[in-house]
């Protein structure tokens, strides 16, 4: 068959030749055979091109219309052929894609008409996991909707200079362990402006900020997520003016072990984290499974960590719980990195509006020691703190100044779960957290204004 | 006038010679393999490297095959690897990474089944390529060709196109975004298998070609001496293939076979169990869990030189896996497959939890299977 083809090419260039002789007889001499030449190798190269040609049998893929299979053939060409300088507009109406967007350049914008406009739904995923991967810097990407991801919705790894702005990541089916874990998932990256978006149902974190460094997260939304905002294992975060509700926790502020960084330097200010008290919904053993529902701001095993300003409320389990990585289950010796700091350390709150909350804590143990303590219509205190020191490190009973974690919060108590000892003697505390620590400098994005 | 005259003579002997080329040409001697400098040819014809014809797919003059100790699983498809360099240069060897191929090396990796009985998309799940050959290349009455990727080393550096075979397997068009085939697998006594194989647009190639993010830049991931220090059977005997590519000139700086590492075959019985299942991860997961991989972000690493504890997975808890724990608390259990995060993820088909992300939507059952193993005999425990 391909050798029959051949042979039909060929004949029609070899007919063709005889008038290239014929006008070459016409002009100058030597140019004559150049000419030919040229004719003979471009009508071989079109040989060769031509060879055996038919077309592929591609077909629009499965579970997508012809055409949004064209549109996704096109928008994955502007994605192939990005490069700085190139804006990707996304037109309104929901388009369903079925495999991932994948960015591999610098300098790119992709633009939608609205986050309730430009929609794209990944509901037929069968590539992916993302909606959106991205590896790139001074990346733009604003003004759309991504839907029902198999994995993250927009993920953006190892990238430098990049602006989130209203872009909205939602499963359509709310709190479901079957959803995407992140939502917004900036990963190892630095300068990172993240701002009136939102985020609904990840099964992880909704906008989770990971190994980064130098974090705006502003104006933004989170609800239906196990965890609303997380910021991990990142240098330099402000989250302030979001609202976080009808989250398993509000906003969480953690580090892990074993990853390229250990955190710090976090300000959480002015939002508003109420009534997250939706039913954990992770798989175990995924990150945020530890997290009880019921609770408003968390830190996990972070050190340098200013809450202030916030107006935190009806949080069912406690409006702020600080512990240690020994409260997630995940402790054990050799998984873990020796080097790896479990303890919350340098953690500053002040001035925050408490209200409601702390009246129906998550698991048996939290349920008992509240009854036990506060008894069954009393509630717990408005910050939890799970009792765990870095024990060699105490003077006098008390961690180094600068290593403290100090409330200055007129009207709120902590409570000493005393994990250490399995909740033994748990205790309100007051005097312990009398102090102040120096505050945190504003994080300053130079790419941003 | 003298002058004009013969010209034109030398024009009628130019003209006659290439026209009697020609003729021949695609019957015969076929022309020799293009490197194309820059572009994206339509078709995979035009490179000349693998060519369809006589209901065979052929490698040209000086396009050598080759097979892995351990091959990337691709949903069960067979694959036809094969690699072209200019004459007179050579690949510089490498005791670690990836061979440094000189400009205009082209690679080639066609993805294709054994055809079953019946319907266009039944194909064979089988590991038995013996009668895919007929003398020299693959015989089409008896394999179905789906893809042809083709990795070519330009000047800025390597590049990756992706080209489908056509229904007729004449020849195979470029498809930039990608491309999705319905198949069938089918083995004796079972049910047949029905999946969507899918093939990678550009830029997900680089999904696993680009193993340094920082340097983001694509590399071949087979061309490795621990994948190829084995033998092949060549048209004039079974050889090492290093070997091999040291005496026809494409490779530089090959040290005693004695002093080359070499990976396991994944499916030898008489292989050390652990010496297999870590040929598999490397070659299976490494292009990303690596110190400098894209998955750098996981604490995960499966490289061949990744040391047996928690930076293989080992009662390491997991960093974002999501959903993917399948409800288990470590990546690896000790003693435990059934409570080790890392089978559950290969035993599974839906994005998001699966893995590898991407590259297959099947399971690869005798890949799961070694690995399960692997962690049975696997001693210790996750204990605090």
């Amino acid at each position: 068959m391909p050798v029959r083809l051949s042979r039909c090419e060929h004949v029609t260039l070899v007919r063709r030749m005889p008038s290239a002789v014929s006008e070459a007889r016409s002009g100058p001499n030597n140019n004559y055979i150049g000419e030919i030449m040229r004719q003979i190798s471009v009508a071989f190269l079109c040989l060769i091109a031509a060879a055996c040609g038919q077309k592929a049998n591609q077909s629009p893929p499965q579970g997508l219309s012809a055409e949004d299979g064209e549109f996704q053939k096109h928008l994955q060409e502007q994605f192939l052929d990005a490069k700085p300088g190139t804006v990707i507009e996304i037109p309104s109406g929901k388009h369903a894609l079925d495999r991932v967007l994948t960015l591999r350049a610098n300098g790119v914008t992709i633009r939608g008409a609205g986050q309730d406009k430009s929609i794209l739904s990944f509901k037929n995923e069968i590539s992916g996991p993302e909606g959106i991967l991205v590896y790139g810097n001074d990346f733009v990407i604003e003004n759309l909707s991504i839907e029902d991801t198999k994995g993250d919705g927009l993920k953006i790894n190892d990238g430098e200079n990049i602006t989130i702005r209203g872009v909205r990541v939602a499963w359509s089916g709310g709190s479901q362990t079957s959803n995407g874990a992140y939502g917004i998932y900036p990963v190892k990256s630095r300068n990172i402006l993240i701002e009136d978006s939102s985020s609904w149902g990840a099964s992880d974190a909704g906008i989770y900020v990971g190994q980064s460094t130098n974090v705006v997260v502003r104006r933004c939304h989170a609800e239906q997520n196990v965890a609303g905002i997380e910021i991990e294992n990142t240098v330099n975060a402000d989250v302030y003016d979001n609202v976080a509700t009808g989250n398993t926790g509000g906003i969480l502020v953690f580090n892990m072990p074993n990853l390229s960084q250990a955190g710090h330097s976090t300000r959480v200010y002015k939002n508003k984290v109420f009534k997250n008290n939706v039913a954990n919904f992770a798989a175990k053993g995924a990150a945020v499974a530890s997290v009880p529902a019921g609770a408003g701001v968390v830190v996990n095993s972070n050190s340098k960590v200013e809450i202030f300003d916030n107006d935190i409320a009806d949080n069912q389990t406690a409006n702020l719980i600080i512990s240690a990585y020994f409260s997630t289950n995940y402790y054990n010796k050799p998984g873990i990195d020796p080097n790896y700091d479990p303890y919350p350390r340098s953690i500053f709150i002040y001035d925050n509006q408490f209200s409601g909350g702390g009246d129906s804590p998550d698991g048996l143990e939290l349920k008992t020691l509240k009854v036990s303590m506060f008894g069954l219509n009393g509630h717990f205190p408005d910050i939890l703190w799970d009792g765990f020191h870095d024990e060699k490190n105490l003077v006098d009973g008390q961690p180094p100044a600068e290593e403290r974690i100090c409330v200055k919060n007129p009207g709120a108590t902590v409570l000493n779960a005393d994990g250490p000892h399995k909740y033994k003697n748990p205790k309100t505390e007051t005097a312990l957290f009398q102090c102040e620590l120096p505050k945190l400098p504003p994080v300053d994005l130079p790419s941003h204004t | 006038m003298k002058l004009l005259k013969q010209a034109l003579l030398r024009a009628a002997l130019v003209t006659a010679v290439f026209a009697g080329f020609l003729l021949v040409g695609c019957a015969q001697p076929h022309p020799a393999v293009h490197f194309f400098a820059d572009g994206r040819p339509q078709h995979l014809s035009e490179w000349q490297v693998v060519y369809s014809e006589g209901g065979r797919l052929q490698p040209n003059e000086r396009v050598v095959p080759y097979d892995l100790n351990t091959p990337l699983f691709s949903d069960y498809a067979h694959k036809f690897r094969t690699v072209w360099m200019p004459p007179g240069t050579a690949a510089r060897y490498s005791s670690t990474e990836t061979f440094d191929f000189p400009v205009g090396s082209i690679i080639s990796k066609t993805f294709y089944y054994p055809r079953a009985a019946g319907a266009d998309s039944a194909v064979l799940r089988t590991y038995d390529q013996s009668r895919d050959f007929s003398g020299r290349g693959l015989d089409l009455s008896t394999v179905r060709l789906i893809e042809t990727r083709i990795l070519v080393r330009r000047e800025h550096g390597w590049e990756a196109l992706p080209y489908v075979w056509n229904a007729s397997q004449t020849d195979a068009e470029l498809a930039r975004t990608g491309d999705e085939v319905s198949l069938e697998l089918v083995a004796s006594g079972e049910a047949n298998e029905r999946f969507t194989y899918v093939v990678p647009n550009e830029v997900q190639c680089a999904g696993c070609h680009v193993a340094d993010l920082k340097a983001k830049s694509i590399a071949p991931i087979g061309l490795k001496a621990r994948h190829l220090n084995r033998d092949y059977g060549y048209a004039g005997g079974a050889e090492n293939q290093l070997t091999h590519l040291q005496k026809i000139g494409y490779l530089a700086d090959l040290p005693a076979l004695g002093d080359v590492p070499r990976n396991a075959n994944w499916r030898d019985a008489a292989a050390p169990l652990d010496a297999r299942a870590r040929a598999y991860l490397d070659v299976n997961c490494a292009h990303c869990h690596s110190a400098t991989g894209p998955a750098d972000t996981t604490g995960l690493t499966f490289e061949s030189i990744t040391a047996s504890d928690r930076h293989l997975g080992i009662c390491k808890p997991p960093v974002a896996a999501g959903r993917g724990t399948g409800d288990h608390l470590f990546d690896i259990v000790p003693g435990h497959p059934d409570d080790s995060i890392l089978p559950f993820r290969m035993n599974s088909r839906e994005p998001g939890v699966m893995m590898p992300e991407q590259g297959r939507s099947t399971v690869h059952r005798e890949g799961l299977a070694l690995i399960r193993d692997w962690i049975a005999a696997m001693p210790g425990q996750c204990g605090v």
